[in-house]
């Protein structure tokens, strides 16, 4: 029972669309889970349940238990920020702040009361040598972050995330906007970060999601179709859909 | 890690004060437009009437009606749009349709930005100088449309421009695909499409032409004229002087006050009727369009 | 026969189109053509009002005068010829209306055709005098000097005080204190108007839900709808009074007055163009704040706004450049008092509002209808860089955030 994220017999409306349909999945602590399937399919809003990102969109509704470290996330007393600082996330476009990289990586540390520099300092060069880009930015921590390249604004936003010390990382297609070489380097940090971090991670892209992830999970029209080991979907998926999709029949 | 405490609540705490005092303001410019129309109204709306909108001034403009002030601005309103309105929308179609994405296209972007700067005074000043004297039209109607023409031409570029823009190019390949030409698939598919943003361009234009006064101040604008014009080469008086003569520099501006407080309010109620009109065409057009 | 004529409608067709597409920068060159033409004539001219002449007797040994000492000699500040660095001799002013002081209707004669020779014995007879006389009194055989003054320079006109463009016998031509007067006037109404502006931005761009956005959107172009002699009439009749019942001052009409109708005017302009601005910011970033744990008004204060600041500054430059240019209202409510600014509470005057109250008195082609022009180009060129200003901010805002 050592599950991190849970979720019971879920739907999900945007207004009168069904957008996910009774979706019962768990997920253990310091895995990588890859969630997969057809544009559309409910992939991103699932993984944008677990910090509540779904609140900002007018009209949605929930049925249903989500559960995070084994509390009811959508219960009336949970404080959404605390829930926030320890689920990370991470977008599909980088997306960094129009500040300095040393101030996009205070900033989560900032915003929620932190203001001893010393410790913000310390706490910035952990992060970014834990998103493997220290050695890239080190002496320009005052320059702008748009300054940096495509790969290396991705690495900053992983490092901005790991500042706040969470324990989960939310992963909407990280890589999806990079070049193979940037998108090789995002994947070896997730395999690294696996040690300390339980990450959840949404991708278009197959081989990716069978290089870095232990458990896949196949969504098709808001349903969860099959879920279970990477190994397993990919080389023996039970349904026909899962099979249709991984040979690349649709999608 | 150790977070620190109450800072959900200062955080919160700021929102609300933030969120609140917003609020607070853009209801203060809501207060101040409500705050001009109601003084308006309130003064004038006893002072219009039938004879006020048909009778010519009297007993040096403190007396009588604005008749010709009216006529006066009628007049330059349709001359400025019958110069400024198909020049206007030839451009546009030139620069959104001809054009690519070109140096002369930002060029002339440029230019019309600019001359869409330019201060309305200044404006004066060159219809003075070339439609009055170097073209010898003198004080006339035909030198102050012209003059409020210029002026207006950015505006009706640009929206016009917007109205296009927003044509989905699917509509153009759609039109060339069935074998149209290029000028063809403008006139029968992207005007069409557009025309009710074109319409409404063009009709918030005349309702700053309408009480524009610097350009028309030494181009065609009469001081007191109890008389219509009959040609093009006539001065009239025009609303918006009018209002500026009557409250200023009048025979007597206290007693003028309330014919004052009348013209404003004629002109607040073009203005009015102006946006009302802009809006409902540009709602009910719309959703025809989209039928379609 | 028939292609070729549907070819060429279709050229003639596409030619008209493109002549259309010239008309804005046609009329931009004719207007710079038109205007600084006879502005900068005004610099190829003494400040004397062509036809007249300032004659002095051909014994005194001033050779060069400038116009501010000119003034002051007519002012009878200056009454010595010693002050200029003549001799030691008081100044006798003579203008021509006095001539009647040293001859009768009888010497002059009949058709007054004796005056150029009257006038010649006079200048000649008094060491002392200095005479504004009309030119063609002074012909071949005018005994005086004719005092020449430099013409009035591009330097002197943009730092000089006094605008007495009228004056006789030299034009005083100073302008600063009519841009200070602008910019002390829109600078006012842009620290008034950028702060509730900006505020009200962020409320619809970011805080407001969908409905009231739609309720206060067209109610802000209605603020930018109403024409500006109804603000100065508006100003006029509330504003004013009631500047001068709050500060106690003798007039209502002040710069302060100005800023307050110029700041309403500029609303509309920096809350459209803010908002505007606000809203490219990306979805994503906003949520990547909120993801971190900060709340709505964080995220607006740190990361909506900053993405935005270009933009922002972008509104407030145009905004006032609005405001510099905007004339009758600021015509009908400052006051226009010719004079330096110390405070918003004084009458000012406006580079605009002098142009609409001056030029309709102003002779044709003379030297205070000249130096109005010039005004104009200044006026022109400011809200020029303005306009490039906001260009280049815009143009780079495109390509940075891709």
């Amino acid at each position: 029972m050592n599950h991190i994220i849970a979720t019971e017999k879920l739907n999900l409306y945007y207004n009168d669309f069904h957008a996910l349909k009774n979706i019962s999945m768990q997920m253990r602590p310091n895995t990588v889970t890859a969630l997969i399937g057809p544009s559309g399919c409910g992939k991103s809003t699932y993984l944008r349940l677990f910090n509540r990102m779904n609140d900002l969109i007018d009209g949605v509704k929930i049925t249903g238990d989500v559960r995070v470290e084994g509390k009811d996330i959508y219960a009336k007393n949970t404080d959404v920020v605390e829930l926030r600082r320890k689920v990370g996330m991470v977008f599909q476009k980088p997306n960094p702040f129009p500040k300095t990289i040393f101030e996009n990586v205070a900033y989560g540390l900032r915003v929620n009361g932190i203001n001893d520099n010393g410790f913000i300092k310390d706490k910035i060069e952990q992060s970014l040598v834990q998103a493997a880009l220290w050695d890239e930015v080190k002496d320009k921590l005052n320059k702008s972050a748009f300054e940096l390249s495509g790969g290396q604004q991705q690495r900053l936003c992983i490092a901005r995330a790991l500042a706040i010390e969470p324990s989960i990382i939310l992963m909407d297609e990280p890589a999806s906007a990079l070049d193979p070489i940037s998108t090789a380097k995002i994947e070896e940090l997730i395999y690294e970060l696996k040690e300390n971090y339980t990450i959840v991670i949404v991708t278009h892209n197959m081989q990716q999601a069978g290089r870095v992830s232990d458990n896949t999970a196949f969504f098709y029209l808001g349903e969860l179709i099959e879920y279970g080991e990477t190994k397993e979907i990919f080389t023996n998926p039970k349904d026909k859909k899962t099979q249709n999709y991984i040979t690349g029949r649709f999608g | 890690m150790e977070w620190p405490k109450n800072t959900e609540r200062n955080k919160n705490l700021r929102q609300v004060i933030a969120f609140t005092s917003f609020k607070l303001l853009s209801y203060a410019v809501v207060m101040i437009l409500f705050l001009i129309l109601a003084q308006i109204i309130y003064k004038g709306i006893s002072v219009i009437s039938w004879e006020f909108l048909t009778a010519m001034p009297e007993d040096g403009m403190t007396k009588g009606g604005i008749f010709p002030a009216i006529v006066g601005t009628f007049y330059l309103v349709l001359g400025s749009m019958v110069f400024a309105f198909p020049i206007g929308v030839l451009s546009a179609i030139y620069i959104n349709e001809y054009t690519k994405d070109s140096f002369y296209k930002r060029f002339i972007k440029l230019m019309t930005n600019s001359l869409a700067g330019i201060p309305s005074i200044v404006f004066g000043l060159f219809g003075m100088t070339l439609f009055v004297n170097t073209l010898g039209f003198g004080d006339s109607i035909l030198a102050g449309s012209l003059t409020l023409g210029l002026l207006t031409l950015p505006v009706v570029i640009r929206t016009t421009e917007e109205a296009l823009k927003s044509v989905d190019d699917s509509f153009r390949h759609g039109g060339y695909a069935l074998g149209a030409t290029k000028l063809q698939t403008i006139r029968r598919v992207v005007l069409p499409i557009a025309f009710p943003n074109i319409i409404t361009g063009l009709i918030l234009s005349i309702g700053r032409v309408s009480g524009e006064t610097a350009p028309i101040l030494f181009t065609v604008a009469a001081y007191f004229l109890p008389k219509l014009p009959t040609g093009i080469f006539d001065q009239v008086m025009a609303l918006p002087y009018h209002l500026y003569v009557i409250s200023t520099s009048g025979t007597n501006v206290a007693e003028s006050q309330p014919i004052a407080y009348g013209t404003a309010l004629v002109l607040i109620m073009i203005v009015l009727l102006v946006n009302i009109a802009a809006n409902t065409l540009r709602r009910y057009l719309g959703k025809k369009v989209k039928m379609n | 026969m028939k292609y070729f004529l549907k070819k060429l409608t279709g050229k003639l067709i596409e030619g008209t189109l493109f002549l259309s597409s010239t008309v804005t920068t046609l009329t931009i060159i004719l207007i710079v053509f038109f205007l600084f033409r006879e502005g900068l004539s005004l610099f190829k001219h003494s400040p004397i009002e062509d036809g007249f002449v300032v004659a002095i007797n051909s014994q005194n040994t001033v050779k060069k005068i400038t116009s501010p000492q000119i003034m002051d000699i007519f002012d009878q500040e200056i009454t010595n010829w010693e002050m200029v660095g003549g001799k030691n001799d008081s100044i006798i002013l003579f203008r021509i209306d006095n001539i009647t002081d040293y001859y009768t209707e009888e010497q002059m004669g009949d058709t007054l055709q004796h005056i150029p020779k009257l006038l010649s014995r006079l200048v000649d007879s008094i060491p002392g005098i200095v005479a504004f006389i009309p030119a063609s009194y002074a012909g071949a055989d005018f005994k005086g000097r004719i005092l020449e003054l430099d013409n009035i320079s591009l330097r002197k006109f943009l730092t000089d005080k006094e605008w007495y463009p009228t004056a006789q016998p030299a034009a005083q031509m100073g302008v600063l204190a009519l841009i200070s007067g602008t910019l002390w006037v829109s600078l006012g109404a842009i620290l008034l108007a950028l702060p509730l502006g900006l505020a009200t931005a962020i409320y619809m761009a970011e805080i407001a839900n969908e409905k009231t956005r739609r309720v206060l959107k067209p109610l802000i172009e209605l603020l930018a709808g109403i024409p500006s002699v109804v603000y100065g009439f508006f100003g006029l009749v509330i504003i004013v009074p009631l500047i001068q019942q709050v500060f106690d001052l003798p007039v209502g009409e002040t710069g302060l007055a100005g800023s307050i109708i110029l700041a309403i005017m500029a609303l509309p302009t920096i809350i459209t163009i803010s908002e505007d601005a606000l809203r490219t910011t990306p979805r994503a970033m906003k949520e990547a704040s909120l993801a971190l744990g900060a709340n709505k008004w964080q995220t607006i204060s740190r990361v909506t706004v900053p993405y935005a600041a270009s933009g922002i500054s972008a509104a407030a430059i145009l905004g006032m450049g609005r405001a510099i240019g905007e004339t009758m209202a600021v015509l009908m409510v400052t006051g226009n008092a010719a004079v330096m600014p110390h405070t918003l509470l004084e009458p000012v005057r406006t580079i605009p509002a002098t142009i609409a109250a001056e030029l309709g008195e102003a002779t044709q082609g003379g030297l205070h209808f000249k130096a109005l022009f010039a005004l104009g180009c200044i006026l022109f060129i400011i809200t020029m860089m303005v306009n490039l200003t906001v260009e280049y901010i815009s143009a780079k805002r495109k390509y940075s955030k891709r």
